[in-house]
């Protein structure tokens, strides 16, 4: 547990703040949250942080709860695992998952950690995280897919002060960056971190001038309470006292051959509170998918789901927290054994996403989308230039790939987007001017995202053609599982990846590989899934969906799956789709399955070597 | 004797500002706009203009305008079909946009899926590749371009936007490509990527190109037709364009490059303020623009606006330079909300807008707004816009009453004040985004507020930022007329480099500088500009070497001797940039992006109408006494009519003053001084000691 030194003993004291106050206290906090993210993307060096904002700011109370913030991390759990005092000026580094409790899950997660300090007492904490593109190890990355252990997941950073009283611990930081392969990159983006909590502390410290310590502090309490009452209300509205329901979805395999990870979870609702229970998911996996979750995570990805649908406006804060339980087993794919690989845990955080939309949208209709990008896929390449005037020069890339939004109540979902909030690709034109890359395909491909009323979004085909020998690696999951759809939507197509070779051969590429070598003018297609279709296919517009057709959305076999029949021009024939849609509608069960997950899993990995090319994964065993 | 025009189109008004060149003297007029045909009532104004001046149509010369088409084109999703053109697997470059979600972590479920500007069923893609070098990697394919415009033809597109990949680096192909379209489909007007915005990022340049394809068709024809219509009255002189960056172009330029006149309103409100501020000696300046249902912010330092190089329309961002002018969806039409799960007191951005407007306009508006949360605490007169609306107090009362219901608020007053600090606070975000964000401390600038609701927040907003004093300039309902007036033609050309500084020389900098100097030269000797009146400056963007963003700075050029002095500068410059904006420096090497030269014609010489003196006591101007709600409670508060006020009086408060077009509310324990210049300039009253 951190001995906190404060110079002040003056406690501070809760005071009546009126309603206005606690609104304006919550705008400017958001303000300075979005301040965070600015100073970040601005000042970061690596394409993962720069340009693809890998990255999560959080700003806590003086407890450490979140008062804003979006995803990750928990401060108590930091504090309660951290070994020391900490006091004004000190700013603290970690990339330990084992060592805060879960605060980060991987070790390519940076967190900076940094006490508020106002008149001598703690006023707040300021945090950030983000994703270092290398952080050393056996391959390029540090994210071996065939890890074991985080022994081999490159430099693991236990909790320390980066800055002792505000000087920073320059032999601590040259002893890490010596392990890692970009060492210019990790140190901006970890000055950026530093900067941007810096930032965060001022704007708290402002709001305290302004406001008063007591007043701003009794405000935070305020917005907590505020989250508290609205998820009361809200869980004695949409779920049943004493119901439990769940839901199973998988990740498809673990990068060392086996698979599918089940993941299921169960909602229970006693009285004012619910239980949230992780206990009927696979053990924990073979190979580096497994998901280190924090029990604070998963209430707050509850909440954000209940919450935002009701007051878009709301701040997000922990003062929910008491009104959620939630029980993780140890030795299991949410809570390894130390040490277990951690690095590929991107697909399990990425299906909390669906997890928690299959469950809380079977009593919550706003909330029940399809399955959708629940992920944010990686692709690594790295080299030596093999001449010109960069000849031996060390090239490294580290990017995310984006895919189907699902169909949604609101709507289709977008084509090719990501469901990260804060997420960008990196432009085509910026990897050709850095990297010996040429881009020659980026476009959605039809038909992959799930027919429905609401169409899925379609996932999305990047080409790229390597102009210069390295090696590649891959991150990537739904390549045997399908995205599903609800209400009546069919599910959205699989991810697939395959290299054209420039000897003419094509290879498939599974979905979890590192090191595999590429040469000049060899092509890699990486293509995302789609998104799961939302509501009953035969009841959209034939003439939307001839529209889609003219646009290369979807295609006139495409059209077919919601009843249409048109031609290439997207015309429709009135009659014949009348007779299809009519044909297709009889025998069908009324009202339609909430969820098609498609075929059964038996099929799925039976069928698996005809359909993806690539062999079925191995039943999961223990570890 | 010549006079020159302004003339700025709002939604409601058109402003005519005449201006005598050789005395200075001005003259204006106020119309309502014509939304139909716009050229209406600028000619009637300026009729109305010329007759107060005593002066024939005839003797007018250049005509600078201000104008909203291609905003408004943007806004209402009224603008041309465009056809794109792609490179070969890049044909859903919009529809993949940068793949950004907006919102937090949930924020996918609700946010609608947008539609392309250019749709995807006129967008095709042609076999061709450069390299980012710009090198051919792939030939064009003529016969392939003719049956890719065939198909546009057929879809019936309206105007043609080529955006191809890297033809930043080399435009060989998109400008072969508009030689075809010539011929393929006769009388289209063609953007081109490698023109509107020749920089790196395909999708910001595909979407700028688009937008400019998109608003081009009613910005021509508007233009035009006020050309000849300003001919036929008569006028000697020429058609000029405010920019969004705040300089002017002829008709025809801005015709070819609309997308550049997208902010061209907001921009002439900022250089209208700076005209004001610096007749009344502030050159160090915020702005407040607050309208029905937006707000637009902006600092400027030394007179001189800050620059951004995005333009943002409604959900529109493109890349076009123009005065960084932040938009906050907070205004006079904003409504008060409370969600009943939260409970939390929300104003924004939801806005009555014009119609059916605020409850106080007794035109069918039922929500609170901040109009009539204003109304109920007695800040605004009983009539606005000079007696073309009448407010209703009961109805504002019964509109915020809602506000009151649902909070714990101790009385319908209470509940009031709560949206106006609400909407005030969210003005108050805009405004440290311009500030506080980029590392200027507002207590370093004062604060210029117009607009029709601006001078009856300023005050309150001056105190949250610190900035003094609080500046209302005359006539704040309508400023931008003063802004085309005032300022002068203006070029640029640009190139992207991405170039670290060890590739470069300065000797090697500074001729490709002269380059873009002589391009962007060329605009304003067409014009009749001599070359002795250019004012020339340099700009470059530059970034440590790898990082994703660039800082916009001054290049000296008289600094670079040949001997790297001028890169050692330019190098310092941006490190003082870097560690003012984000408090630290890297050892790394620094990367040259884009480079630009900015060439500026001479500025007009306008003198302010000055105010007699007046001694100290504003009580000839005294109407008549009100009771407002402020702080808590009711007090009394003079009410003074503008129009009547002498330079030097001083008005303490609280006091309300009211003039045709606005309403400026001074808060107790501050005082406005009339400044001679016609402004009004609010400060602590402990302050006012100052010399005005």
């Amino acid at each position: 547990m951190a001995q906190l030194i404060e110079t002040s003993t003056t406690p501070l004291n809760r005071v009546e703040v009126d309603l206005v106050t606690i609104d304006l206290v919550e705008n400017a906090l958001r303000h300075a949250r979005y301040e965070m993210d600015e100073v970040l993307f601005r000042t970061a060096l690596s394409p993962g942080i720069r340009e693809q904002h890998d990255e999560f700011p959080l700003i806590g109370d003086p407890e450490g709860k979140m008062v804003v913030g979006q995803f990750g991390l928990s401060i108590p759990d930091f504090l309660e695992n951290f070994d020391g005092t900490i006091e004004e000026g000190d700013v603290l580094l970690t990339s330990d998952p084992y060592s805060c409790g879960a605060a980060i899950s991987h070790a390519n997660d940076w967190l900076i950690v940094m006490p508020i300090f106002f008149e001598g007492r703690i006023v707040g904490w300021s945090s950030m995280f983000g994703h270092m593109t290398d952080v050393g190890g056996k391959t390029p990355a540090s994210m071996p897919t065939d890890a074991r252990t985080i022994f081999e997941e490159g430099v693991v950073i236990p909790p320390f002060k980066l800055y002792n009283k505000s000087v920073l611990a320059e032999d601590s930081l040259r002893i890490i960056l010596n392990q890692v392969r970009k060492p210019d990159w990790n140190r901006a983006d970890l000055n950026g971190l530093v900067a941007a909590c810096r930032t965060a502390s001022r704007r708290v410290q402002e709001l305290c001038a302004r406001f008063g310590a007591d007043t701003y502090t009794s405000a935070l309490e305020e917005l907590m309470d505020r989250n508290y009452r609205a998820m009361k209300i809200l869980l004695a509205m949409v779920f049943k006292d004493g119901e439990t329901i769940s839901f199973t979805d998988y990740i498809d395999d673990d990068g060392v051959g086996y698979g599918p990870y089940k993941l299921k979870m169960s909602l229970t609702r006693t009285g004012d509170k619910v239980t949230l229970d992780f206990r009927e998911s696979s053990p924990q996996a073979q190979g580096p998918i497994n998901y280190f979750i924090n029990e604070n995570l998963v209430r707050m990805f509850f909440g954000i789901y209940m919450i935002t649908v009701a007051d878009p406006q709301i701040l997000w804060n922990d003062g929910f927290y008491p009104l959620v339980d939630v029980i993780i087993p140890e030795d299991s794919f949410w809570k390894p054994k130390y040490p277990a690989a951690l690095n590929a845990r991107n697909h399990g955080i990425g299906r909390v996403f669906d997890l928690f939309g299959g469950l809380l949208g079977q009593t919550n209709p706003d909330l029940l989308n399809a399955a959708g990008f629940s992920s944010s896929p990686h692709f690594m390449f790295s080299g030596n230039y093999s001449e010109g005037d960069r000849k031996g020069e060390w090239f490294q890339l580290y990017s995310i790939g984006f895919g189907g939004i699902p169909g949604r109540p609101v709507g289709d979902g977008p084509d090719g987007h990501s469901l990260w909030p804060s997420f960008v690709n990196i432009p085509c034109e910026y990897l050709e001017s850095y990297y010996p890359l040429r881009i020659e395909r980026w476009e959605t491909i039809s038909d992959t995202g799930g027919a429905g009323l609401h169409r899925g979004g379609n996932g999305v085909d990047v080409s790229y053609r390597f102009l210069e020998p390295g090696t590649i690696a891959i991150h990537d999951d739904r390549w045997l599982t399908y995205p599903w759809g609800v209400n009546g939507g069919e599910p959205g197509a699989r991810g697939t990846k395959w290299i054209d070779r420039a000897d003419g051969t094509t290879e498939i590429i599974p979905s979890k590989v590192i090191d595999v070598p590429v040469h000049r003018d060899d092509v890699l297609h990486f293509v995302t899934w789609g998104g799961g279709g939302w509501g009953d296919p035969l009841a959209r517009d034939p003439e939307l969906v001839g529209l889609e057709v003219r646009r290369g959305l979807v295609t006139v076999d495409g059209a077919r799956s919601y009843g249409v029949v048109c031609d290439g021009a997207g015309a429709v024939d009135v009659e014949a789709t009348d007779r299809l849609r009519t044909e297709m509608g009889e025998g069908r069960p009324s009202p339609l399955p909430t969820f098609n997950m498609g075929p059964p899993l038996e099929t799925i990995l039976e069928r698996c070597l005809e359909e993806t090319g690539l062999p079925a994964p191995l039943p999961p065993i223990s570890v | 004797m010549t006079y020159r025009l302004g003339v700025d189109v709002g939604g409601t008004f058109t402003d005519i500002l005449l201006v005598n060149e050789d005395s200075g003297d001005t003259f204006r007029a106020k119309t309502s706009s014509t939304p139909a045909d716009q050229s209406i009532g600028v000619i009637r104004g300026m009729g109305q203009v010329c007759e107060l001046a005593g002066i024939d149509l005839t003797q007018v010369g250049d005509v600078l305008h201000g104008t909203t088409v291609a905003t408004n084109a943007i806004l209402e999703g009224k603008g041309a079909r465009v056809g794109l053109v792609t490179t070969d697997g890049f044909r859903q470059v919009l529809q993949i946009a940068r793949s950004f979600v907006p919102g937090g972590l949930a924020g996918w479920i609700i946010w609608p899926k947008p539609e392309t500007l250019a749709d995807l069923q006129d967008t095709v893609e042609v076999r061709e590749r450069m390299s980012s070098a710009g090198e051919v990697v792939t030939e064009l394919d003529e016969d392939d371009v003719r049956r890719q415009l065939t198909k546009l033809r057929d879809n019936k597109i309206e105007t043609l936007s080529v955006s191809l990949i890297n033809s930043y680096a080399n435009s060989d192909h998109e400008r072969r490509i508009r030689e075809i379209a010539a011929e393929e489909l006769p009388g289209i007007q063609v953007s081109l990527s490698s023109e509107v915005l020749p920089e790196l990022r395909e999708y910001e340049r595909a979407i700028t190109t688009v937008a400019n394809a998109y608003v081009q068709p009613q910005v021509t024809s508007y233009v035009d037709h006020l050309e000849s219509q300003l001919e036929d009255s008569g006028i000697q002189g020429k058609l000029y364009i405010l920019k969004s960056d705040g300089g002017l172009v002829s008709a025809k330029t801005a015709a070819v490059n609309p997308v550049s006149v997208m902010m061209s309103g907001p921009a002439g409100g900022v250089i209208g303020a700076t005209w004001i501020a610096e007749q009344a000696g502030f050159p160090n300046f915020l702005t407040l623009d607050m309208g029905g249902t937006s707000t637009d912010v902006a600092l400027v330092q030394d007179l001189v606006p800050r620059v951004g190089r995005e333009t943002s329309v409604g959900d529109l961002t493109v890349r076009a330079t123009s005065v960084d002018v932040r938009t906050v969806g907070a205004g006079g039409g904003s409504i008060a909300h409370v969600p009943p799960l939260t409970q939390a007191l929300r104003v924004g951005p939801q806005s009555a807008g014009a119609d059916p407007g605020p409850a106080a306009y007794a035109a069918g508006g039922t929500e609170p707004t901040v109009t009539d949360a204003n109304v109920v605490l007695g800040y605004l007169p009983t009539q606005l816009a000079g007696g073309e609306i009448t407010l209703d107090h009961e109805a504002a009362r019964t509109a915020v009453q809602q506000i009151f219901d649902a909070t714990e608020l101790d009385s319908i007053e209470a509940a009031a004040a709560g949206i106006v600090d609400i909407v005030n606070e969210n003005m108050f975000g805009a405004l440290r985004l311009v500030s506080v964000q980029q590392g200027f401390d507002p207590r370093d600038f004062a604060l210029v507020a117009f607009g029709g609701a601006g001078p009856l927040h300023a005050n309150a907003i001056g105190r949250l930022m610190g900035s003094w004093p609080v500046i209302i300039p005359p006539s704040p309902g309508v400023l931008c007329a003063y802004g085309d007036a005032t300022t002068s033609l203006r070029d640029e050309a640009v190139r992207t480099l991405v170039r670290s500084f060890a590739d470069l020389t300065d000797d090697s900098l500074v001729e490709i500088l002269k380059e873009l100097a002589t391009e962007a030269r060329a605009s304003l000797l067409d014009e009749g500009v001599d070359e002795a009146n250019h004012h020339v400056a340099y700009t470059a963007d530059l970034r440590y070497l790898g990082q994703g963003f660039e800082i916009p700075v001054t290049i000296d050029i008289d600094s670079f001797d040949g001997q790297g002095a001028g890169l050692d500068a330019l190098r310092a410059v941006f490190d003082n940039e870097h560690e003012r904006l984000f408090s630290f420096l890297l050892d790394g090497e620094h990367e040259v992006v884009t480079v630009r030269a900015t060439v500026n014609g001479p500025r007009p010489e306008v003198t302010a109408q000055l105010l007699d003196e007046g001694g100290t006591d504003p009580a000839d101007a005294l109407r008549t006494t009100t009771e407002i709600w402020v702080e808590g409670a009711k007090t009394a508060a003079n009410v003074y009519d503008r129009t009547k006020l002498k330079a030097g009086q001083i008005i303490s408060g609280p006091a309300i003053i009211t003039e045709m077009d606005s309403t400026t509310l001074v808060l107790p324990g501050h005082a406005a001084t009339v400044h001679v210049s016609g402004s009004l300039l609010i400060r602590p009253e402990t302050t006012q000691t100052e010399e005005v």
